[in-house]
């Protein structure tokens, strides 16, 4: 193994935060090294210094022992460096081969070769194990998970000798994170340098080779043994202090409890048939199933999102006409949705506009907006999410991803709702932060609200809730107490049958 | 088109299970209607709907041969400038400025001392001439965007006034006569029964048409116009390809500046005028979506030809301009409204 890239006392700011403060890694080819770090500490800023997408204000960077200076994408480009980027840098209205050769189309004297595109492009999506994505089909038009396996085969197009992967893992579910292990090792075999960012530690464990951790925008320690340093190491390098990974005790839910929401036989051809659950106040149910099995489509049905094709749902038990998300706003229903980005953000506006924004007659007295109290109830939550850089006057989008996310949820858990709709409350958010919203959404809960949460880490389903729903292809196959079932039979029976 | 098919044949194996993306669907009619085919499907109907209307107010002298051409005459022009504009609205911008391009690109093609180069030697001095300005005022409006962040709104209503100011000095406001007749001669007449004009129109569009849809320049403007940022880090030099395309628009402005001159024989300050907005709109009811990132060049092509014919039922009819221009806004209104029923339908859900 040999020093491939080396990058020192990387520094960057931007108006007011210094999102790097020497920042030193180095990465060796073949190996898949890990940057962690919290919410904001700068790993996509370093990502993007490392890519030509900024520059550094300070800082060397060498390939292969040679200084380089990467002013443009397209330096970083020709030099071999290939990413996929946090916040999906795709094309909505270009077909799914134009994205993923996009900037390098095979083409013959300015004649673009769309036969020759879409082949390759085939070829790629087989080996990422994903021959179902129709090369032809517009991007925008993909689910999430589909559009970050394009971004992934995007990156592989180049032939790269390092692709920096930030938080890939964060929409697949465990059977597309082992396709992208395969990936990744054969990669390495081959001598490539994997940069991999994930929040998740277990696929730290699972992948990586070598370590480098990163806390408010500095190298706290670099070259550690991704496999044996203990997990209590890291967490205390990340945040500075020890933060115990567990999930609040549940609360005993009285038979006597009202069902909240109900649903009743709910189908959607395509999607999901027969579904059929009941939430009592004060309980959190849990969705678990693969991406695609039916979670996501259940939730935005349940909110009228989508309009059901058979079956109802009833809140207090009022029945909520199908199709009709005024109806279920009405009726106290929630939903946090799972593309958050691109649904919820007002991305130029500020922090506590965008949590506030939902419930906004409660700040308004004769259509007057009371800006201090909407500061001071955002900033409660922000501080309990521990949003970062505190405050919540900054515009959105120069939140890093993990901290935009949790705006969005805050902006949910503000509002008084019966029920409660989560798709992935916790994509993309650090160890630390994450049991503060597990505790959050435990505390809701106690106060008597229903909900239903929906998540592609199984552990956290199954920590978090107390009766779980399995789905599979649209079917649920399981329903029961979140105790009884554990993380191996859950997956045994999402993944039954598809093996 | 065809190859297209034929991948979709081979392509999708069905997967063992299909967690990302609904099978490939067969093709049915209602692919082909949201296919771009299915796009233009509403626009050759709305063509269709006028002819009959014209034939049915003024059958005896709408539906001759030399009423068609003289439509194909006028559309030639404002189609020219519609398909530069197509370019830079799919790559995410739009320029206000090209009816004042097409006026100072006629006027210095017209000065004395050009028609006397022209006389002298070839009246191609007058053509290039008319190509340079335009392209050098595109270059100025691609420069102040790309690299003046200007917003393209701004920076080509700066260049309308400017550009139509500076022909009105150059040309004192006063007409100028073309008196080289070659170059009359040439533009003025036919080939093949059909006129020249017309001949350079569809050739513009077709070159148009391979230029956005089969070559790498054309993929590159939908990626900057539909994300920039995602093109960038995709290594397309984003701000050089937004120079080009308004260079490409001013060009355009430059040939319709030539075809303008030979159906004129004039070079005026006053050429032009508005049709920032007649391409504008051609553009829109095409089927190109205003804020980038798709762009079809038959819908444009179809856009200009609905306006030009509505314009010449109106004529016929001996209408005002006033009923003209009514009509003409409930055609742009019901158009958009139509295409985003069909562009809603079309991205499934
Ligand atoms: N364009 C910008 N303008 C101002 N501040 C920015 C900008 N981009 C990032 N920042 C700030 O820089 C810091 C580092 O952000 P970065 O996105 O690198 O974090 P991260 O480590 O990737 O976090 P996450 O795990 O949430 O993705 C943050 O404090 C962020 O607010
Ligand atoms: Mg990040």
């Amino acid at each position: 193994m040999t020093g491939l890239l080396n990058m020192t006392g990387i520094v960057k700011e931007f108006p007011g935060v210094r999102a790097l403060d020497g920042v030193d890694l180095d990465v060796r080819a073949g190996e898949v090294h890990c940057l962690l770090g919290q919410n904001g500490a700068g790993k996509s800023t370093l990502i993007r210094v490392l890519t030509g997408a900024h520059q550094p204000d300070a800082g060397m960077i060498r390939i292969n022992d040679e200084p380089v200076q990467l002013n443009s994408p397209t330096a970083a480009i020709q030099r071999g460096i290939a990413a996929i980027y946090q916040e999906l840098d795709l094309v909505p209205e270009l077909t799914v081969a134009e994205n993923i050769f996009l900037g390098h189309e095979p083409s013959r004297y300015g004649f673009s070769r769309t036969h020759e595109a879409n082949t390759k492009a085939r070829a790629i999506l087989q080996g990422l194990g994903h021959a179902e994505i129709p090369v032809h089909r517009t991007v925008g038009s993909l689910p999430a998970a589909g559009q970050q396996v394009v971004s992934m085969a995007r990156a592989l197009s180049r032939e790269a000798r390092l692709i920096v992967m930030d938080e890939p893992s964060a929409v697949l579910d465990p059977e597309e994170v082992s396709n992208l292990f395969r990936v990744i090792r054969s990669l390495t075999d081959s001598g490539v340098a994997v940069v991999y960012i994930s929040h998740r530690l277990e696929e730290i464990r699972e992948i990586g080779d070598r370590v480098t951790v990163l806390k408010d925008g500095a190298t706290v320690a670099t070259g550690l043994d991704a496999r044996r340093t203990p997990t209590k190491e890291l967490i205390q390098l990340m945040t500075g202090r020890s933060i115990e990974y567990v999930f609040p005790p549940r609360n005993e839910v009285p038979d006597t409890a009202p069902v909240v929401l109900e649903v009743v036989d709910l189908s959607r051809p395509g999607e999901f048939a027969g579904i059929g659950f009941g939430v009592r106040a004060g309980e959190i149910l849990g969705l678990a199933g693969l991406v695609g099995s039916g979670r996501s489509e259940v939730l935005e049905t349940v909110y009228g999102a989508r309009r059901a094709a058979t079956g109802f749902v009833r809140v207090n038990g009022a029945v909520l006409r199908p199709g009709r998300v005024q109806d279920a706003v009405k009726a106290g229903v929630g939903l946090a949705p799972e593309e958050r980005k691109s649904q919820a953000l007002l991305l130029d506006e500020a922090v506590f506009k965008n949590i506030t924004v939902s419930t906004l007659g409660r700040f308004a007295s004769s259509g007057f907006l009371n800006n201090r109290a909407e500061r001071e109830a955002a900033g409660k939550l922000a501080l309990a999410l521990d949003v970062r850089p505190p405050g919540v006057d900054h515009p959105v989008r120069n939140l890093s991803g993990g901290n935009q996310q949790k705006v969005v949820l805050a902006r949910w858990l503000l509002r008084d709702c019966r029920v409660l709709l989560l798709d992935e409350p916790t994509r993309g958010v650090d160890v630390g932060a994450r049991s503060e919203i597990y505790a959050l959404i435990r505390e809701l809960a106690s106060n008597g609200v229903a909900i239903v949460l929906v998540s592609s880490e199984v552990p956290e389903v199954l920590g978090l809730s107390d009766r779980v729903v399995v789905l599979r292809e649209g079917r649920a196959v399981h329903t029961g107490p979140a105790q009884e079932i554990d993380e191996h039979q859950v997956l045994d029976l999402v993944m039954e049958g598809s093996a | 088109m065809s190859e297209d098919i034929a991948t979709e044949e081979d392509g999708t194996t069905p997967s063992k299970q299909d967690t990302v993306t609904q099978p490939a669907r067969p093709r049915s009619s209602r692919d082909l209607l949201r296919s771009g085919f299915g796009r233009n499907l509403g626009l050759v109907v709305a063509l269709v709907l006028l002819c009959v209307v014209g034939v049915a107010t003024a059958g005896d002298t709408f539906a001759t041969g030399a009423n068609v051409l003289t439509i194909l005459r006028l559309a030639a022009v404002i189609g020219v400038v519609s398909v530069g504009m197509t370019f830079v609205i799919t790559g995410g911008g739009i320029d206000l400025s090209v009816g004042a391009m097409v006026a100072l690109a006629s006027v210095w093609a017209t000065t004395l001392a050009t028609q006397q180069l022209a006389a002298d030697y070839h009246w191609v001095f007058m053509v290039t001439t008319a190509l340079v300005v335009g392209a050098a005022c595109g270059l100025v409006n691609g420069l102040l965007v790309a690299y003046g962040k200007i917003v393209p709104f701004v920076a080509t209503l700066a260049m309308l006034a400017s550009a139509r100011g500076l022909a009105e000095i150059i040309s004192d406001r006063k007409t100028q006569i073309i008196t080289v007749n070659s170059f009359t001669d040439f533009f003025g007449g036919s080939l093949i029964g059909v006129p020249v004009l017309i001949w350079i129109f569809l050739l513009v569009a077709a070159a148009g048409w391979v230029l956005l849809n089969r070559t790498t320049f054309g993929r590159r403007t939908f990626a900057v116009g539909g994300n920039a940022e995602a093109a960038r880090l995709a290594g397309i030099k984003v701000q050089r390809h937004t120079v080009a395309l308004y260079v490409l628009a001013g060009l355009c402005c430059g040939i319709a500046a030539v075809m303008l001159m030979a159906r004129t024989t004039t070079g005026s300050s006053t050429h032009g005028q508005l049709y920032e907005l007649d391409a504008i709109a051609a553009v829109v009811i095409g089927g190109t979506l205003l804020s980038g990132g798709r762009g079809t060049i038959g819908g444009t092509v179809f856009g200009v030809l609905i306006f030009t014919t509505l314009n010449n039922v109106f004529t016929l009819n001996n209408l005002s301009i006033s009923a003209q221009s009514v009509a003409k806004g409930a055609i742009i209104v019901i158009a958009v409204l139509l295409q985003q029923r069909l562009a809603r339908r079309s991205t499934g859900s």
